[in-house]
């Protein structure tokens, strides 16, 4: 091996690309990691053939005689109850198995940076599966009329749901550096997500229940807030209630990978 | 450039480093040396702002780890044990992000990269995913990565460790060239590398510095630093220390083995004897007995010895532990 010497020390003319920078390359790098291995691929197939099979033969796509995507969007929260976690329970028990975190936490960037960056690019991985689910808008389109608006709303809402379950699989993911018990921790707390505000089980608590508990529990759901998108209404209570879920959840992981580190 | 104040790490109730306080300048290359578990890897996480202290601090180039993470981590490169890597990254890739990181963009990225990649000698496996390097071109990739920014202060824990003999050498000169204008803290438990790379060294035991110098202070420690070990021909073993213990300059002699004919013994200056004084009279004791003289030799002590005797092995620790 030889030392080079270089005249002036690369750490003196390096720009400081300040917190976005840091995010972007992070970030690329995450994404990069989605593609590099099979998972990718495997996922958006797996994603696009399971949305077909629920909208046409479950769903009843054709029956409907409607040019809507009312039963694309339909299943859209029990298809990611598996599918995010999958995502997202690499992201940073892979560090800690790897020993990677060690690296990444002693660079010159702060935790948040690297747990945006991290998610953003998960995110954005997920966004590339739903626009691939394109052709479907092009077949109403193609059979009738269809209002646009409310499937722009349709796929608003289903993105932000697949980012509220990811980043609760972050959290998970922070937990522990075993993938599977990630996986399964993070399917829970989905399903819960889900089952909270869901007619049957709604309906199961007003039983017994008083009801400001079962509005209670039913805030916590998915459900409702992802209905009024798929209805084609954009409520700015929906859009806090998700993006209050998402900045929870990695604040939380931020709060987590602390102690993991305070040890 | 690096400064450690008392620096206090608990897990639980345990106290993996007690009070560790010390200072590296540009210039300097510092090994940390220590049985396993002694807190040396925790240690370097405390200074590379991994793990926050318990209570202590420490400033790198003058900024506090803590309270301003930023500008002190920039100063850092940091090879941690076990040299990690993104394994489902090339070689080319895993060196660009850490460059990015480091705020490398456009042609000094690139400069950067290739003057790491001809330091560590990557060229080969540059376009390699790292899940398929071997141990030591996974270990020199990750070297890679923590001078890609050249920075001032590098830390590395064991950063030889797993490689062969010949790697081991290229990084021991490769750590000596740069600690001449860097200040360099690693560690290991190999003592050959101390005096291969070191120009101060310090030596760890549960948590507390137990020793801290220039390996040749280090080595003086030893007990048999400068004693004389004496090799002769054709003398009966019993003559020989007597005549050696008849002199004034000793204060000890004793025999370390008679191979083949000859005679070898070691004799432990006296308090009051000055330098050079053993040597001489063992020489005049020599030649006025006509002894066939092979080997007079002062020793300089011997580091293994120092460690040993200054830290105590696991099992020594728990029976001393259990008695009253």
């Amino acid at each position: 091996m030889s030392a080079q010497a270089s005249p002036v020390p690369l750490s003196a003319v390096a720009t400081h690309p300040g917190a976005f920078g840091n995010i972007v390359a992070i970030g690329k790098r995450e994404l990069g990691g989605y593609f590099a291995s099979p998972v990718a691929y495997i996922f958006i197939v797996i994603f696009l053939l399971l949305a077909g099979f629920f909208t046409f033969n479950v769903g009843g796509f054709f029956e409907r005689g409607e040019a809507t995507l009312e039963s694309f969007f339909l299943w859209h929260p029990w298809l990611y109850l598996f599918l995010v976690p999958a995502v997202g329970m690499r992201l940073w028990s892979e560090e800690r198995r790897l020993g990677t975190i060690e690296l990444l936490l002693t660079m010159p960037v702060t935790p948040w940076q690297a747990i945006v960056g991290k998610f953003v690019a998960s995110w954005l991985f997920l966004a590339i599966g739903l626009v691939l689910t394109f052709p479907l808008v092009l077949t109403v389109g193609y059979l009738g009329h269809p209002d646009l608006g409310a499937i722009f709303c349709g796929y608003l809402g289903s993105f932000l749901m697949a980012g509220a379950y990811l980043a609760v699989s972050c959290m998970t993911s922070a937990l522990t550096r075993n993938q599977v018990v990630s996986f399964i921790l993070s399917v829970v707390v989905c399903l819960f997500l889900i089952l909270a505000g869901w007619p049957p089980v709604t309906n199961m608590l007003v039983q017994w229940a008083r009801p400001w508990l079962v509005d209670f529990v039913a805030a916590f759901s998915v459900m409702p807030h992802f209905d009024s998108f798929r209805r084609g209404v954009v409520d700015s209570r929906d859009l806090v209630f998700f993006l209050s879920l998402i900045t929870f959840s990695l604040f939380t992981t931020g709060v987590i990978i602390r102690s993991h580190r305070a040890g | 450039m690096i400064k450690v104040e008392n620096l206090v790490k608990a897990f639980g109730a345990k106290l993996a480093v007690n009070g560790v306080s010390f200072t590296v300048e540009r210039g300097e290359v510092l090994g940390f040396l220590g049985p396993n578990g002694a807190g040396k890897s925790t240690t370097m996480r405390m200074i590379t702002g991994f793990i926050p202290p318990t209570s202590g601090r420490v400033t790198v180039g003058g900024f506090d780890i803590i309270e301003n993470p930023i500008p002190a981590k920039r100063l850092i490169g940091y090879l941690p044990e076990n040299a990690p890597a993104y394994t489902d990254m090339t070689v080319l890739g895993f060196l660009s992000f850490a460059a990015e990181l480091r705020g490398l963009r456009g042609d000094e990225k690139k400069r950067a990269i290739s003057r790491a990649v001809d330091m560590c000698f990557l060229e080969a496996v540059l376009h390699q995913s790292v899940e398929t390097l071997s141990k030591g071109y996974r270990h020199r990739t990750c070297f890679a990565q923590a001078v890609i920014h050249d920075p001032e202060v590098l830390i590395m824990d064991e950063p030889t460790d797993g490689l062969d003999p010949n790697q081991k050498y290229e990084i021991r000169s490769l750590i000596r060239q740069m600690g001449e204008k860097k200040a360099i803290v690693f560690s290991t438990h190999i003592l050959e590398e101390v005096d291969a790379a070191c120009s101060r060294a310090i030596i760890i035991d549960r948590g507390q510095i137990v020793a801290n110098g220039t390996p040749q202070e280090l080595r003086q420690r030893s007990e048999i630093a400068g004693a004389v070990t004496l090799r002769v021909q054709g003398v009966p073993a019993g003559t020989v220390t007597q005549k050696l213990q008849s002199l004034p300059t000793q204060r000890k002699s004793t025999l370390i083995g008679q191979p083949d004919g000859e005679v070898i013994a070691r004799a432990f200056p006296a308090a009051n004897a000055r330098n050079g004084e053993l040597e001489a009279s063992l020489y005049e004791l020599a030649v006025r007995e006509h002894w066939k003289l092979i080997e007079l030799r002062t020793e300089e002590g011997r580091l293994d010895e120092v460690f040993r005797r200054i830290t105590q092995p696991d099992t020594k620790r728990a029976s001393k532990d259990s008695s009253p």
